[in-house]
């Protein structure tokens, strides 16, 4: 296996781009991703992204937003209809290949002109559940009310994980939403959404994007003072039809946390992608993190979901806690589907 | 399970049968699931001060801080480089027509044009690149790369901000350019004079 690490991270999120197209948001994001480390796209072996057409509204829109990156002359590149995580795994492996020696990758979602937690509910298999058209807020509190009634979690956990969020987020100037001043019982007071869920249960609906580059063994020394290396990437699958699963449980976020090597040494800090509070309870029972690990430092998705680069955010926020030595050993994880269906675990180290 | 993968599992060789109690139900043959979402449509930075131009009978290009080549309709973006295009430019609404197609098929939703219609690259005076427009005001057996043309314009106080302001393009009656030196012949030679200075 070849030693790669991320060398450089940007990312831009904010509650609704009114004035910007996608390709606008990604030109600063990826130019200074890549100029960071005094790259430019002639520099770059491999460039891989992910985005959703169903957020734009329109086909083969990632298209449009390869203009951000400067393609010409003709580069190496692929997409993913993915949270960018799944892009970066793609990078990590053509990485592993070889005959590339750093890769872009970036993703981004814009999700409010239209109405996401609909536009979700095209997720669902198009002939038993989604003619229902249940939309993603009424979906997660079917699972709330499993977890809450087979005593998985407590209410009063689910608005301590709310609490984590608001006010880790007071620090980050990324996230959308915040509060130095919330408590438990202030969370508790809020009136339901979708009872059981209550409005900071939600993740705070984002639009936004990052890019990150990637760099093997030397090439990621000269670049960068400290790399984030990757020394585990892993991502799991699980059954798509929701009712054959027990929605207490993500195995598939264990499986990837376990064929990552996350559990075998100590995690300084861990980054989830959980749209729901209730979600990130699951992932912290799945993934197996202790308290000595800070999870969510930076109010993780809760704070700000942009739909499909909230995974490929935290890894990038895990990674820059190894970039600026507040952190040896992290965890960047990104989830994709309905009820974790899919994850990703991306572990790394400084040196 | 068979080792190979192009035999069916046997589960599927046999004939599939309803179980008793469904014997007499009619069988569902095909279902239906309509999807039908709804956004509002961000033009961004760049295309807004295109379809705003357009209320003031005006065509706004885009200068790449890279080598000064002109993008209509712009983008916000060159391309080629990756880099941000801040600067508009004032187009003139004369130029040639780049390529072209005669369609004599009628499309749905569109029973204002009359065919045969002409589809055509129109390529701006001072542009680096053509936009997509309809040529009229000529026999289509006619039309041709690098005819001069010049917008008709709808009535002043029927403009909006919309590419739709121009109705279609109309011969000048100009002499034409040369073929190697229309349409993407232009930009093409540009791009290797370029070349050969640097």
């Amino acid at each position: 296996m070849r030693d790669i690490a991320v060398v450089s991270v940007a990312q831009h999120q904010e509650k609704a781009l009114t004035n910007t197209t996608e390709v606008e948001l990604m030109v600063p994001i990826i130019n200074e991703a890549r100029s960071a480390v005094g790259l430019t796209q002639d520099d770059i072996g491999f460039t891989c992204s992910g985005s959703s057409d169903f957020l734009a509204g329109q086909a083969f829109s990632f298209v449009h937003t390869l203009d951000a990156v400067g393609a010409v002359p003709p580069i190496s590149e692929s997409h993913v209809e993915m949270d960018g995580a799944w892009a970066l795994y793609e990078a990590w492996v053509k990485l592993q290949i070889g005959g590339v020696d750093t890769a872009l990758v970036y993703s981004y979602g814009k999700s409010s002109p239209g109405s996401l937690r609909d536009v979700l509910s095209t997720q669902l298999d198009p002939y038993y559940l989604g003619p229902l058209w249940p939309d993603a807020f009424s979906l997660a509190a079917l699972q709330a009310r499993i977890m809450l009634e087979s005593g998985t979690v407590s209410e009063q956990r689910l608005a301590e994980i709310a609490v984590r969020s608001l006010n880790g987020a007071a620090d980050n100037p990324l996230a959308v939403r915040s509060s130095a001043e919330a408590t438990t019982e202030s969370v508790l007071a809020e009136a339901p959404i979708a009872d059981p869920l209550r409005p900071s249960d939600c993740a705070a609906s984002a639009d936004g994007g990052v890019a990150v580059v990637l760099a093997a063994g030397d090439r990621a020394r000269e670049l960068c003072e400290r790399p984030a290396w990757i020394r585990g990437i892993d991502h799991r699958i699980d059954p798509h039809q929701p009712g054959v699963r027990d929605l207490n449980r993500a195995p598939s976020a264990q499986a990837a946390a376990v064929n990552s090597g996350a559990g075998n040494d100590r995690l300084d800090a861990a980054e989830l992608a959980a749209p729901f509070t209730t979600q990130e309870h699951i992932l912290e029972l799945e993934l197996g993190l202790g308290n000595g690990t800070a999870v969510n430092a930076s109010g993780g998705a809760l704070a700000g979901h942009t739909m499909m680069a909230a995974g490929l955010m935290r890894i990038a926020d895990a990674a820059a806690q190894i970039h600026n030595e507040r952190a040896d050993r992290v965890l960047g994880h990104a989830a994709s589907g309905l009820y974790l269906q899919q994850n990703l675990v991306c572990v790394m180290e400084g040196e | 399970m068979s080792a190979d993968p192009r035999i069916p599992p046997a589960a599927l060789s046999g004939e599939v049968s309803l179980p008793e109690q469904l014997a007499d139900v009619e069988p569902v043959r095909s279902v239906r699931t309509p999807i039908r979402l709804e956004y509002d449509f961000i033009p961004g930075s760049a295309s807004s001060g295109y379809l705003n131009a357009f209320a003031d009978r005006k065509i706004l290009g885009q200068r790449s801080p890279v080598d000064g080549a002109v993008f209509v309709p712009p983008r916000g973006v060159d391309p080629r480089h990756g880099a941000a295009t801040p600067d508009y430019v004032e187009l003139p609404d004369t130029g040639h027509v780049g390529g072209f197609c005669v369609t004599r098929l009628p499309i749905p939703g569109r029973d204002d044009l009359e065919i045969p219609y002409v589809s055509a690259w129109i390529h701006l005076d001072g542009a680096d690149i053509g936009f997509l427009g309809l040529v009229a005001g000529i026999d289509t057996s006619e039309v041709r790369m690098g005819m001069r043309v010049r917008a008709v314009w709808k009535p002043d106080d029927e403009l909006g901000r919309t590419a739709e302001n121009i109705l279609y393009w109309a011969p000048t009656g100009e002499p034409d350019i040369p073929v190697t030196a229309a349409g993407t012949n232009a930009w093409h030679a540009k791009q290797a004079a370029a070349g050969e200075q640097g």
